[in-house]
């Protein structure tokens, strides 16, 4: 009696799961959704629920369920809820990854499962290089990308020297790296501090001991927040030129610091006033959903979203096609319209994109916001992607 | 390093040296009179900077809203201390560290409730929020310079208030010899509990002139218990001067270390393993100094009991 309830109930378990290869789509949404730098993960999340809404809950077509956990900005944990969600959920596909250290720790589990990973914000060059993988594809940026971009800008106002500043992990190295790489010229200091520091007035004390021409601070989430607070109390605003990456610069940030910040120069690969017609759709449907303006995070949710829908139209619904997946990502940009404009992938599976300069000012309504005042880069390619042996 | 990167850091290491006094105040006493080792000591400086936050939200003024937070932080400890901890007074150290880590984890969880995982915001106040110059031309940001003031203004009263007054003469019998002075007929159980009153407020004091510099998120009261518990060991346990140059000490090594290291072992090592070793080292300075004190004077720098 016990025997043929047992082999009943795992014969049912074997349809089930089977079932839902075939005509449901789960998606295992890895993310930093508490803590300091919690805010960037729900961005992300936002803009991919968005996407998801206004597609009527299916994503190339079929019916999808999306599966959330939270990292916490912790690699350990991150790493365990990966696993878990490849071998006890049993997701499709993977996406959601906030922190390049989370990502470095996660991605050996995700790659070995052959499950494909579409990242919505991380991509550290060490898997975009030399470790690059066909699971692997980022619907945001190279990692280098915006620190490139600040570079040549850094470079075209002619300052003489710059003074760095980013957190000690994966991306605060690639941070400087691109930074280095697109300013060229003499680089004062290098300071990296510690992941989630939150007092900054050691540091400070040290730039303005320096008076170096321009500042370039990459500090994501609550650390920024802290930094800029702290950077305008102790005066510095009024004696140091500040150029940031438009992670440091975007809604979460200028909500919690405000004014100080008008005037503030950054670089991303999108903006809120961008002149398209998907564009406009986006931030109209995003402000109606969620009663704020969206960062450049949400866009990249919302853009994974809809590059995960291009692509699985693309092998109509048949993902476990490996080739035929792969491929199909590629193409997704060219058949649907993104908020960003428009963009193709290179074959290390990384966006070549136009890279824009912003100022933060206030809009219409009097709100703080990122305007776009002209483009530095056009259709960069990452660095690292000649790195990258893959066809 | 220049006369002004120095004075700077000084300043830097003072303003966080006198909140690691306020901590430390209230968990010497404690520890002095009662021999009770409250981890629990964190969660209180996590809840007052949560009900400064929403007191602030609520009244509009970060100056009504400071007595408030206080207040109602003590009347958190109090409630504490009657209802968990007053059973753990007999128990040894271990069952102590047991029962009060289980709050923290219970604290964590119910702040997590109450207010949600993201961290809230906490702004210093309006008249505060840019730089002030001082002497020499160096400019300081004021709320920083406040908060020098509001902690040495608390020192001076605790200095005030257990030497000069009545209370202040049971506290320092009590945390000298608890035996006797129950027998010279002191209710020590009610002075206890004022002191952990007190001390509560103390450590909202802290979390709320701390909340607008750093974030005020759950888990903020572990690290910083940790500091107070080094300030404590290296002070003398019992003794609240002890406790202030124990955290003045602390605060200076520690952001003397942050700023020095990095620009020593710049010389040395490639950028990034020099700021890596900077910080890291520089929190091993504080329990080198800890170690060095105790090998010289294993009761601390002014031990409560003779």
């Amino acid at each position: 009696m016990l025997r043929k309830m047992l082999v009943a109930l795992i014969a049912g378990m074997a349809l089930a799961s089977t079932a839902q290869a075939a005509n449901e789509l789960k998606i295992g949404f890895l993310s930093t959704l508490s803590g300091p730098a919690g805010a960037i993960g729900i961005e992300i999340r936002d803009g991919f629920n968005l996407a998801l809404k206004m597609a009527g809950g299916k994503l190339g077509g079929l019916p999808t369920e999306v599966v959330f956990a939270d990292d916490q900005l912790n690699p350990e944990v991150g790493k365990q809820l990966a696993e878990r969600l490849l071998k006890r959920d049993r997701v499709n596909l993977m996406t959601g990854v906030v922190f390049s250290n989370v990502m470095l720790a996660a991605w050996p589990t995700i790659e070995a499962s052959k499950t494909f990973y579409i990242a919505p914000n991380a991509t550290p060059t060490r898997i975009s290089g030399q470790g690059c993988s066909p699971y692997f594809f980022s619907a945001s940026w190279p990692n280098e990308g915006y620190h490139e971009a600040a570079g040549h800008f850094a470079k075209s106002k002619g300052y003489r020297n710059a003074y760095l500043i980013a957190p000690n992990y994966p991306a605060g190295q690639d941070a400087t790296s691109g930074f280095k790489r697109g300013y060229g010229g003499t680089i004062v200091a290098e300071v990296y501090t510690k992941l989630n520091q939150l007092d900054y007035s050691a540091e400070l004390a040290q730039i303005r001991a320096a008076k170096p021409e321009v500042l370039y601070v990459f500090l994501p989430g609550g650390m920024g927040i802290n930094f800029f607070k702290q950077f305008v109390a102790a005066g510095l605003s009024k004696e140091v030129q500040l150029i940031v990456p438009g992670f440091v610069s975007d809604q979460d940030i200028l909500r919690a610091v405000g004014e100080p910040m008008l005037g503030i120069f950054d670089t991303a690969h999108w903006a809120y006033d961008l002149d398209n017609d998907a564009n406009r759709k986006f931030v109209a449907a995003f402000e109606k959903e969620y009663n704020r303006i969206p960062t450049v995070f949400a866009e990249q949710g919302y853009t994974t979203a809809l590059v995960i829908d291009a692509a699985v139209r693309g092998v109509k619904g048949k993902i476990e096609d490996e080739k035929a997946f792969q491929s199909a990502l590629r193409a997704a940009p060219s058949r649907f319209k993104s908020p960003r404009g428009e963009w193709k992938v290179a074959h290390n599976g990384t966006p070549i994109q136009d890279y824009y300069l912003r100022v933060i000012a206030k809009d219409s309504q009097g709100r703080l916001v990122n305007k776009k005042i002209g483009v530095v880069v056009n259709d960069h390619v990452d660095f690292w992607a000649k790195e990258c042996k893959m066809k | 390093m220049s006369g002004i990167l120095f004075l700077e850091q000084t300043l830097n290491g003072l303003q966080f040296g006198l909140m690691l006094f306020l901590l430390a105040a209230g968990l010497t006493l404690v520890f002095g009179i009662m021999d009770m080792i409250n981890l629990a000591h964190g969660s209180l400086y996590m809840i007052g900077a949560y009900l400064m936050a929403s007191f602030v939200a609520a009244t509009g003024s970060f100056w009504l809203a400071l007595p408030l937070a206080l207040a109602a932080t003590a009347v958190v400890g109090v409630a504490l201390e009657m209802s968990v901890l007053r059973r753990l007074y007999e128990r040894d150290h271990l069952a102590q560290v047991l029962a009060t880590f289980a709050i923290i984890l219970i604290a964590n969880e119910a702040v997590r409730i109450v207010w949600g995982p993201q961290p809230i915001l906490l702004n210093a106040p309006a008249g505060l929020t840019g730089p002030v110059e001082l002497p020499g031309g160096v400019q300081y940001a004021s709320y920083r310079l406040a908060i020098i003031g509001v902690g040495t203004a608390v020192a001076v009263l605790l200095y005030v208030l257990v030497t000069r007054t009545r209370v202040g003469m049971l506290v320092r019998a009590g945390a000298s010899n608890r035996e006797m002075a129950i027998a010279m007929g002191v209710n020590i159980r009610r002075l206890f509990t004022a002191v952990f009153a007190l001390g509560a407020a103390l450590c909202a004091l802290a979390g709320a002139m701390l909340g607008p510099i750093l974030a005020v998120q759950v888990g903020m009261g572990e690290n910083i218990l940790i500091l107070a518990f080094v300030v404590i060991v290296i002070g003398g346990i019992g003794s609240i001067r002890g406790a202030f140059v124990g955290a003045l000490l602390v605060g200076l090594v520690d952001t003397m270390g942050r700023a020095l290291l990095p620009i020593g072992f710049a010389q040395i090592f490639p950028p990034q393993v020099a700021s890596n070793l900077g910080p890291s080292l520089s929190s091993i300075m504080i329990y080198v100094l800890m170690a060095a004190v105790l090998v010289f004077r294993p009761q601390g720098l002014f031990p409560a009991r003779g």
